[in-house]
């Protein structure tokens, strides 16, 4: 089967229930999307599907055929997503990091919809788990950019 | 050999032992800068035999002609900041821009123990504390060590010269030198003496003690960091596991085992002490595999090598269990005459508490990724807190000699204690195994549901205190009685002939003026395997001190806070520390009150000085939905000496989110000898909305510089619980709160 995946097609040979997230990960070699749980319960694979976010543990690659799918390595070719990406660095939100793609893939999605969300927006949009707690430095991130301040 | 490590592509550094190291090297790109061996002749006679520790410069600083600096960190990166603020203590005594580094964990070996205490290993808070000044030494050796080389290079005597960052300067001829130019040279020159050695004065400080950025946040922002389990190396295979359901178990038969191999992309189906395993072209195909086979498993043999996990095994039942506990105990402080003063006592306050089992459940699942070489070494890329531990072991495993296996750390995905040494809770014997056993190169992923059935438990302990009041209801006697295994004790399989420290930490080292005082353990014994959890004992034993402390207010008729600031009326760092976080909450207040959006809400203090550093903390909380809700927690932290804030305030919130995790809602239960929860669902971790505000005072005591990681973890449960006592008037004797009901 055919993905497009970063503006890039790929022809993939996998079976149509495979988890996206494991074509992406082994197939493609593209590893900064993560796999945390596989039951769609942390976000660390948060990938955008047409502009929206979705859990790529358990999306199965034959429901993403003819779609564009954004991943971590191409966020930055993304406006939103490198405003994004701009406002994680300046807010020095990573600690170990593992589940930050999958909040900057939360966050772009969220902004790109809605591009100056309301606290309870966010709340709603950031719902992905960190276990180092950087629920604060997130939400300092997304309060910048909910304001359309730039740190680019 | 062909190595695809995607984050060795830097242009190679120019080490400052580049040419005395590479003959004795096998992949340039990946190991210039891994000064070793060190039986190399001109560090050591440099620095006289049995160099003295850290400063065997070119096993740890490599400079690339641009300038920049190529650092081999003893201390393993996993959130907390080490490598960052390891730059920043050498980039400031090298004269070199922090954020010029790149920083790596540094391979096993002798070099790399800096530590004052001996040791090597990321963990117990004690990275920076314990390497501070020798870090520094380092970085001003390789100073030196580049001022001589511009010397030679301009011809002009060395003390002529300055430096300012990453350049050598001769104010007498407006000449100067990047350390990119000298670095070349720099390498011939052996390491200076130590002891003549002048370092920078504090006052001059540029990086330490500032909030210089993390040298990670980019790439941890864009999905290019890389972890144990996104490496990969030429002609590797998956691998997945499924465990025995209990530890100690053994696979006795397969019933499917030609279906599973028939299964699409299936290379090979193995069985392994107490696991079977399937090797696949994917991780997929792997773990679709290997969660088909159908396995009779085999109950443990009476030697069973590993702790047995009992088929009837119930973590409730066995809170009971410890509770019946009568001893022997044995005492870790006996002061005054306890017994006496408790039995001639007019108030007697008792009270028995106790805690709950937890998993690390850090994001990164444990990977191993092995390959043996040609000519027969062995190459291993894991998560680890200790990689000379971790070399021993699979020496011993293997049966190879240590020089032959080479251990690379790459970035951990959270840590939190997980990746300590746990025989049994590590995948790299499994995947050594299985790359024996198929000749290829072997990455095994343990899928979450595998990690959860044999993560290692931060342990459990029921606390029987005793206690007595004076006329004026302020304490004259305390007593707890532990019933626990402590978790370096269940590491070991037995009581030492010491106490084991970690498991009465928190209870132990108060510095309450209270004239009776005996703390003592009954060392019980248990079925499941335990493990180091971030701010270990004192993760529960602070919980249950400091909450019993405000009984014995209540009982006393004391308000909370100016019982603990009396009785620290002669401890000064203390009670600046304690007024601090009075001060930084808007003044002491506890309570009920109404707050703005009409919630009662009431707050709690509560104290802890885990691993060299003191903390306090005020905690406000209402009743939202039966459940409690944490708005804000400040925490006043002194760690004598600092040498990054906003790290500091970083890890701060990090420590309160996972202390909230488990006051709020986290345990590991176990029923039938298995874990209830085998992934986040069962087993929640402290989600966004359930994160409190945090504001963070750090307090500069000047005294001996201690930790960050876990102090600030243990005085937010004790806050939040006496904060829930106060407005509920139910006493919080356990945790989670969970547990309990609220209207």
């Amino acid at each position: 089967m055919q993905l497009r995946i970063n503006q890039q097609a790929y022809e993939v040979d996998a079976d149509a229930d495979t988890p996206l997230l494991w074509v992406i990960r082994d197939d493609l070699g593209l590893t900064g999307t993560k796999y945390g749980c596989g039951l769609a319960q942390c976000g660390a694979c948060s990938v955008l599907v047409d502009g929206n976010v979705v859990r790529s543990c358990v999306t199965p690659v034959a429901g993403v055929v003819g779609r564009e799918i954004t991943t971590i390595e191409a966020i930055e070719a993304d406006e939103v997503g490198k405003r994004v990406v701009a406002a994680w660095v300046e807010r020095q939100v990573a600690q170990c990091g593992y589940c930050q793609s999958g909040q900057v893939m939360a966050a772009t999605a969220l902004l790109k919809h809605t591009p100056a969300p309301s606290k309870a927006q966010i709340d709603a949009a950031m719902v992905n788990l960190c276990r180092c707690g950087t629920y604060n430095a997130i939400h300092a991130a997304m309060d910048d950019l909910a304001a359309g301040k730039e740190t680019v | 050999m062909s190595t695809v490590l995607p984050d060795v592509t830097l242009d190679a550094p120019v080490n400052l032992s580049r040419r005395r190291f590479l003959a004795s090297t096998a992949v340039g790109a990946l190991v210039i800068g891994f000064g070793l061996p060190l039986g190399a002749s001109r560090v050591q006679a440099a620095t006289g035999a049995g160099a003295e520790r850290g400063t065997q410069v070119p096993a740890f600083l490599g400079i690339r002609a641009d300038g920049s600096v190529r650092l081999l960190s003893p201390f393993m990166e996993g959130g907390q900041g080490t490598h960052t603020a390891m730059a920043q203590i050498i980039g400031e005594e090298l004269d070199a821009d922090p954020t010029t580094f790149t920083v790596e964990a540094a391979p096993p070996g002798e070099a790399y123990v800096v530590m004052e205490n001996g040791m090597r290993i990321t963990g117990g808070s004690m990275s920076v504390r314990m390497s501070y000044p020798t870090m520094r030494r380092l970085g001003a050796l390789a100073r030196a060590m580049l001022l001589q080389a511009a010397a030679e290079q301009l011809n002009v005597p060395v003390a002529q010269l300055t430096t300012q960052p990453g350049r050598v300067l001769h104010a007498a001829s407006g000449r100067s030198l990047g350390y990119g130019e000298l670095a070349g040279r720099a390498l011939d020159m052996p390491v200076p003496d130590p002891a003549g050695i002048t370092l920078r004065d504090p006052s001059q400080f540029r990086w330490i003690g500032k909030p210089v950025k993390r040298l990670d946040a980019y790439d941890k922002s864009t999905g290019k960091a890389q972890y144990s389990i996104d490496l990969k190396v030429d002609g590797m295979l998956h691998a997945a596991v499924q465990h025995a359901p209990r530890l100690g178990m053994s696979v006795g038969s397969l019933r499917n085992q030609a279906q599973v191999e028939a299964m699409k992309g299936v290379h090979s189906v193995h069985t392994l002490p107490g696991a079977v395993a399937v090797v696949a072209e994917r991780w997929w195909h792997a773990k679709r595999a290997v969660e088909a086979i159908q396995v009779d498993w085999r109950e443990a043999a009476a030697d069973s090598s590993v702790r047995v996990m009992p088929a009837d095994f119930s973590s409730d039942k066995y809170r009971d269990f410890l509770a019946t506990q009568q001893g022997p105990a044995r005492d870790e402080e006996n002061t005054g005459d306890v017994a006496a003063t408790l039995a001639s006592a007019k108030t007697r306050v008792d009270a028995t508490y106790h805690n709950q089992y937890l998993n690390h459940a850090q994001l990164e699942p444990p990977s191993a990724l092995a390959r043996y070489n040609p000519d027969g070494t062995l190459e291993v890329w894991l998560p680890n807190q200790a990689p000379d531990m971790f070399r021993a072991d699979i020496a011993k495993r293997t049966g190879l000699a240590i020089e032959q296996i080479t251990l690379h750390s790459p970035l951990l995905g959270g840590f939190f204690g997980r990746h300590f040494l746990y025989e049994s809770a590590n995948p790299y014997p499994q995947a050594i195994a299985l790359t024996k056993a198929v000749g290829r190169p072997i990455k095994l992923i343990w899928s979450r549901e595998e990690e959860f059935l044999r993560d290692v438990l931060r342990p459990v302990a029921v606390v029987k205190f005793r206690a007595a009041l004076d006329d004026q209801g302020l304490p004259l006697a305390i007593e707890a009685v532990s019933a626990t295994e402590g978790p370096t004790e269940a590491i070991a399989g037995k009581q030492g002939d010491k106490l084991d420290p970690t498991a009465l930490e928190g209870l132990s080292g108060k510095s309450y003026s209270i004239p009776n005082t005996r703390i003592a353990q009954i060392y019980v014994k248990g079925p499941a395997m335990l493990g180091y959890w971030r701010s270990v004992g004192n993760s529960l034993n602070d919980f249950f001190y400091e909450a019993f402390l405000d009984e014995l207010a209540d009982k006393g008729g004391h308000d909370p806070y100016e019982l603990r600031l009396h009785l620290l009326r002669d401890n000064a760092r203390l009670t600046t520390l304690l007024q601090a976080v009075g001060e930084l909450s808007g003044g002491w207040k506890r309570g009920p009150f109404t707050a703005e959006d009409g919630s009662r809400r009431a707050r709690g203090v509560a104290m802890a000085s885990p691993f060299g550093s003191h903390a306090a903390v005020v905690a406000e909380v209402s009743i939202e939905h039966g459940q409690v809700k944490v708005h804000d927690i400040w925490q006043a932290i002194d760690p004598g000496s600092i040498v990054n804030p906003a790290i500091i305030e970083a890890q701060v919130n990090g420590a309160v989110a996972l202390g909230l995790s488990q006051t709020l809602l986290e345990e590991a239960v176990y029923v039938d000898g298995m874990p209830r929860a085998r992934n986040y669902d069962l087993y929640p971790i402290l989600p966004p909305s359930r994160m409190a505000r945090v504001h963070v005072k750090i307090v500069e005591s000047g005294e001996k510089m201690g930790g960050i990681g876990e102090p600030p973890l243990p005085a937010v449960a004790p806050a939040v619980a006496n904060a829930v006592a106060r407005l509920t008037g139910q006493r919080i004797r356990s945790l989670p709160l969970s547990r309990y009901t609220f209207s």
